[in-house]
C-alpha cells in the first residue's frame, strides 16, 4: 500500500491555507513591520531600523508597564488558578457527596463568554451600589469595602481576582482527570504503610500529576500572556493605565492608528509566544494521547 | 485506630465547608444576574439577591427588541455554526493525514499547525491583510478568521483519536475499491463520532464567546453576534441593570444548554490534550 496515494497531502491543504494565511502570515510580516513608521497618517512606509523597539524597551510611553502589567497577570493567575485549583481537585475527586454537583458548578464559568462575566462583575464591584460592599457593610466589614475597579492601588488585584475566579474551575476539571487517572492500588499501598494524606498528597498524587500540572501551568501562561476581554470588560485599562496589559493596549494603539507601535509590542509577543510554543508542543506530543 | 477515624471525619468535614464555599461563590453572582433580570426598572439600582416584587417577564421582550437580538442572535449561529463544521472538515482530514503519513516532513507539518494553539493574533497586520483580501466586514472573513483560529487545537484533539483506528481497517477498504475519498468519509470518519462530537461542541463554544474578532473587524451593528451586541448595549443601558442582565441570561443561555448537554464531551475533550495514562 502505497502510503502518498492512500493518504493524498491535498486532504491537509484547505486547514493549512487558511491557517498560515490568517494566522502565521499576519504574524511575520507584523516583524517586518516592526522595522517601519507604518502609521495612519502617512501613505509612504520607511525603514527605521531597531527604533521602535528601542522606543519600548527605554521606557516610552508606558510600553514597559503594559508588558510588566502582562507578565504580572500571567504569574499571579497562572499559579493562584494551579494551587486553588489542586486544592479544589483534592477534595473533589474522591469520598466526598455531592462531587458532580460541585465540579459542575465550579466548571461553569470557564464555559460563560468572558465578556459577559466582566460585565456583571463591574456591577458587583461598583463602590457605592455593588453587591461586595453591600455584602461588607451588612456584615459589619465596611471597612473592608474598597474601591474595587476604581482604585488605582488594587485595581489590577480585582481585575485578577475576577479573573481567577472565571478559570479556576477549568483547571481543577483537568487535575480532577489527572488524580482519577493514578491507579488506586498507590493509595491503598500508601493507606496499608501508615502513611497520613499529606504524605499521600506530597509522595503520590503530586509525582504523579506531574505531566497534567505542566500541561495546566502552560494552559494558564498561554492565556494569560493574550488576557484582552476580562480587562476590556471590567477596566478597559484604567484608571490611568494601571491595568493596561499588552492587548488592550494594542487595541488602543490600532485605533489611534499607531501601527508600528501595535506591531512591535505584538510581534514581541509573537516570538516569546513561539519559543514557549516550541516547548508546549514538546510536552504535549511527548507520547500519545489517551482518553 | 481511634484517632486516624477521627482524623478522616475532620477531613470530610473540612473538604465539605472548602467546597460549598466555593460553590457559593460562583453561584451568587450566577444568582444575582437571573434574579435581577426579573426586576423593575428602579429595583436594581443595587443589584442585591433579594427576589424580585413583581417578576417582570417583559424585560426578556425589551431587551430582545432593543438589542436587536435576534439578529445577532443568528449571526452568532452563523459565525460559530459555519465556523465549526469548516473547522472540522478540514482539520479532521489534515489530522487524518499527518496521523497516518508519520513521515519526517509530514510531522513538521504537524508541529507547524499545532504551533498555532500558542501563538498570538497580530491584529495589525491581520487588518491589513483581512483589508487586501476584502474581508473586513463580511461575515465569510468572521468565519474563515474562526477557521484559522480554530484549526490548531481541533487538529491537535483528532489527531491523537486517528491513531487508535487500526491501519489493516484502511488496507481492507482498499483492497475492497475504495478510493482515498471513499476510504475517509466512508470508513475512518463514522470511526472519529466522538472525536468529531468533542471537538465540534468546543469549537461552536469558543467561536460563540469570542469578541475580539468582531470588535476588530465588523463595523456594521447587523453584522454584530451576541458578545459584541451585549457590549454595546451595556454602552446604552449603563443603569439598567435589569435589562442588561436580563441581556446577559439571553446570551449566556446557549451557552449553558450546549454545556448540560454536551458536558461529557467538553469536559473529554479538554482533559484529553492534558492528561495521560
Amino acid at each position: 500500500m502505497q502510503k502518498s496515494k492512500v493518504y493524498p497531502w491535498y486532504f491537509a491543504i484547505g486547514s493549512i491555507l487558511i491557517y498560515t494565511i490568517l494566522s502565521v502570515i499576519p504574524g511575520i510580516l507584523g516583524i517586518g513591520y516592526s522595522f517601519t513608521d507604518w502609521s495612519a497618517y502617512s501613505k509612504e512606509i520607511h525603514f527605521v531600523g531597531f527604533e521602535n523597539f528601542r522606543n519600548v524597551f527605554a521606557g516610552n510611553d508606558n510600553y514597559l508597564r503594559y508588558i510588566g502589567n502582562t507578565v504580572l497577570f500571567t504569574l499571579v493567575t497562572t499559579v493562584l488558578k494551579t494551587v486553588l485549583g489542586l486544592l479544589f481537585a483534592v477534595a473533589l475527586s474522591r469520598n466526598i457527596k455531592w462531587k458532580n454537583f460541585h465540579r459542575g458548578v465550579l466548571y461553569l464559568p470557564s464555559v460563560l463568554p468572558i465578556l459577559a462575566t466582566g460585565l456583571v462583575f463591574t456591577s458587583i464591584l461598583n463602590p457605592k451600589t455593588g453587591f461586595l460592599n453591600e455584602m461588607l457593610r451588612a456584615v459589619g466589614l465596611g471597612g473592608l469595602a474598597q474601591k474595587w475597579l476604581v482604585d488605582p492601588k488594587i485595581a489590577f488585584g480585582s481585575v485578577m481576582a475576577v479573573d481567577i475566579w472565571r478559570g479556576v474551575g477549568y483547571i481543577m476539571t483537568l487535575l480532577i482527570a489527572g488524580i482519577l487517572a493514578i491507579p488506586d492500588v498507590y493509595f491503598e499501598a500508601a493507606a496499608i504503610d501508615g502513611a497520613n494524606a499529606w504524605q499521600r498528597f506530597r509522595f503520590i498524587t503530586l509525582p504523579m500529576l506531574r505531566q497534567t500540572l505542566a500541561v495546566t501551568i502552560v494552559l494558564n501562561v498561554i492565556y494569560g500572556l493574550k488576557v484582552f476581554d476580562m480587562v476590556y470588560a471590567l477596566t478597559n485599562g484604567g484608571p490611568g493605565h494601571r491595568t493596561e496589559v499588552l492587548y488592550t493596549a494594542v487595541y488602543k494603539m490600532m485605533s489611534k492608528g499607531l501601527y508600528a507601535a501595535g506591531t512591535t509590542i505584538s510581534s514581541i509577543l509573537f516570538i516569546f509566544m513561539v519559543i514557549i510554543g516550541y516547548f508546549m508542543v514538546k510536552i504535549l506530543t511527548k507520547d500519545e494521547v489517551v482518553e | 485506630m481511634v484517632y486516624t477515624a477521627k482524623n478522616k471525619a475532620i477531613q470530610v468535614i473540612l473538604k465539605n465547608i472548602l467546597a460549598w464555599f466555593a460553590s457559593l461563590l460562583v453561584l451568587i453572582p450566577m444568582a444575582l444576574v437571573v434574579l435581577n433580570a426579573f426586576k423593575a426598572d428602579g429595583e436594581t439600582l443595587n443589584m442585591s439577591l433579594s427576589l424580585p416584587k413583581q417578576w417582570i417577564v417583559s424585560n426578556f421582550s425589551t431587551v430582545i427588541e432593543k438589542g436587536k437580538l435576534p439578529t445577532s442572535f443568528l449571526n452568532s449561529m452563523l459565525y460559530a455554526g459555519a465556523g465549526m463544521v469548516i473547522t472540522i472538515l478540514f482539520g479532521s482530514m489534515a489530522a487524518y493525514i499527518f496521523s497516518r503519513r508519520r513521515s519526517k516532513g509530514m510531522s513538521l507539518v504537524y508541529m507547524y499547525v499545532v504551533l498555532g494553539m500558542v501563538i498570538p493574533v497580530n491584529y495589525v497586520t491581520l487588518t491589513h491583510t483581512m483589508q487586501t483580501l476584502k474581508l473586513t466586514n463580511t461575515a465569510v472573513g468572521i468565519i474563515l478568521l474562526y477557521v484559522a483560529m480554530q484549526t490548531p487545537f481541533t487538529v491537535f484533539l483528532i489527531y491523537g483519536f486517528v491513531s487508535k483506528i487500526p491501519v489493516e481497517l484502511d488496507e481492507a477498504a482498499i483492497l475492497d475499491g475504495c478510493n482515498p475519498f471513499q476510504l475517509y468519509w466512508r470508513v475512518v470518519f463514522p470511526m472519529l463520532k466522538s472525536a468529531v462530537v468533542t471537538a465540534g461542541v468546543l469549537c461552536f463554544l469558543n467561536c460563540w464567546n469570542e469578541f475580539m474578532m468582531p470588535l476588530y473587524f465588523l463595523h456594521s451593528s447587523t453584522k454584530w453576534p451576541m458578545t459584541l451586541a451585549i457590549y454595546n448595549f451595556f454602552g446604552q443601558y449603563e443603569m439598567k441593570w435589569n435589562l442588561i442582565c436580563a441581556d446577559v441570561l439571553l446570551t449566556c443561555a446557549p451557552v449553558v444548554v450546549i454545556y448540560l448537554l454536551g458536558q461529557k464531551y467538553i469536559v473529554g475533550g479538554q482533559t484529553a490534550g492534558a492528561v495521560k495514562g
